[in-house]
């Protein structure tokens, strides 16, 4: 028999010392030449910024591999102290809170494999967490693309921000015009 | 700081806990939508969510941690600090599982919880209760072979918050877990047992079957408390949703 599953709860609004980590957005090796920008904001159903939000992204290496690589936190075994990735694994994950003004930002490389990049948002109020994708490309086979309704499927487009073709827009909208498309697995 | 309206008391929102509560649908999991935690009205999603069943995608691969991501000392939280922290010192230890029983090996838990008395070491958090110089409150490990993890903490003291006039949150502390899935994420907080705030809070309500909350409610184990020093609680924890290295015939016996 399968055990039931622990209920999700909000991260609450307290995380901020816990969670983060130095370096947190920085997913790429400094200063590698594909590095893209995936930047937005995270806002409620006002509209307004939601300044106590976490976003995490996970993602394939440029190569397709997906089995990620230890690191991402790491730690010097003297001082404690993360000393953040070496660079020479990806390990593809990003982890950053939302500043005061809702704006969150990683930098990462192209994934191999798929057009997007996969987003899970917490934040205080947000009682289970939720997933979505920043679609890097507009893919006409994807099949989750293809089975939205074109005004849906605009809120997964992480676009190129205008003379800036490195630095992609991905805005998370918890709730109202414009909502963003939130994925469950079952 | 804003004036809470003068009506909404305890019992105006036990009220509304328990009309949520009847008008929910059974799961495991909150509803996001769950108007007592006044925090969700504005950050829950109205659309439903769009399942994704593609064996292909990536969230069904996930993250991985090491060694290298957590010393040793990381698991003590009354450690990291050149003096002892005030308050009673806990373990909290536990195994975590997967939804098909298996232990989660390796993966990173994150804790992190209010000192003895009620009080985050957060800018945020004004609440005036003592800041402890010895205690910062986060912690973290990797799960072994079993699944285990183990802490060493104090218990944190309940807290007010604003949901509410004379809003208190029980006691809990907040964990963060990895399975080998992204879609097996979860952040959650485990409650003492006992605590007679369990049923006035709007965020433990929210879990609106009984059972699945009462999983959340660590127990007390005297076998874990080790003489002249802690008191111990055990906690499990499972892991829900799919990982990629489930075999598509495995996937139905839920
Ligand atoms: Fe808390």
């Amino acid at each position: 028999m399968s055990p039931a599953p622990t209920p999700s709860h909000t991260v609450g609004p307290f995380f901020g010392y816990a969670l983060p980590f130095t370096g947190g957005a920085d997913v790429a090796p400094p200063h590698h030449p594909d590095t893209l920008t995936l930047r937005g904001r995270v806002l409620d159903g006002d509209g307004q910024p939601v300044p106590d939000a976490i976003v995490e992204t996970w993602q394939p290496a440029p190569d397709g591999s997906r089995t990620g690589a230890p690191g991402s936190m790491r730690r010097d075994a003297v001082t404690g102290r993360v000393v953040g990735r070496h660079g020479a694994d990806f390990t593809g994950f990003g982890r950053v809170a939302t500043d005061a003004d809702g704006h969150w930002l990683v930098r990462t490389l192209p994934p191999g494999g798929v057009p997007y990049v996969c987003v899970a948002v917490f934040a205080r109020g947000l009682l289970h967490h939720l997933y979505t994708r920043a679609y890097l490309v507009d893919d006409p086979d994807d099949a989750l693309l293809a089975a939205l309704p074109p005004r849906r499927r605009a809120t997964l487009l992480a676009r190129p921000e205008p003379g800036t073709p490195r630095v992609h827009r991905f805005d998370v909208r918890l709730q109202g015009a414009g909502e963003t498309v939130f994925l469950e697995f079952p | 700081m804003t004036a809470l309206p003068p009506d909404l008391t305890q019992s105006a929102i036990d009220t509304e806990i328990a009309k949520a509560q009847a008008a929910a649908h059974a799961g495991d999991h909150p509803p996001r939508d769950f108007p007592p935690y006044r925090g969700s009205a504005l950050r829950h999603p109205t659309h439903p969510l769009i399942p994704v069943r593609d064996p292909e995608a990536v969230e069904l691969t996930g993250p991985a941690f090491g060694v290298t991501d957590v010393t040793d000392l990381d698991r003590d939280l009354t450690r990291h600090h050149a003096g002892e922290p005030l308050g009673e010192r806990i373990t909290v230890t536990g195994r975590v599982l997967d939804r098909r029983g298996r232990p989660v090996r390796g993966q990173l838990v994150e804790i992190w919880q209010a000192n003895a008395s009620g009080r985050y070491a957060h800018q945020r958090d004004q609440h005036p209760a003592p800041l402890d110089p010895n205690f910062t409150g986060f912690g973290r490990c990797l799960t072994d072979d079993e699944g285990r993890y183990s802490f060493t903490t104090i218990r944190p003291g309940a807290y007010p918050w604003r949901n509410h006039t004379n809003a208190w949150r029980p006691a809990h502390i907040h964990f963060s877990l990895f399975g080998e899935a992204f879609t097996q994420r979860l952040v959650t907080q485990m409650y003492f047992p006992g605590d007679p705030l369990l049923p006035l809070d709007p965020i433990l309500q929210s879990v609106t079957d009984p059972a699945a909350r009462d999983r959340l409610v660590a127990a007390y184990d005297h076998g874990l408390s080790v003489p002249e020093w802690s008191l111990g609680y055990r906690w499990d924890i499972v892991l829900d949703g799919p990982a990629a290295t489930w075999a598509e015939n495995e996937e139905d016996d839920r």
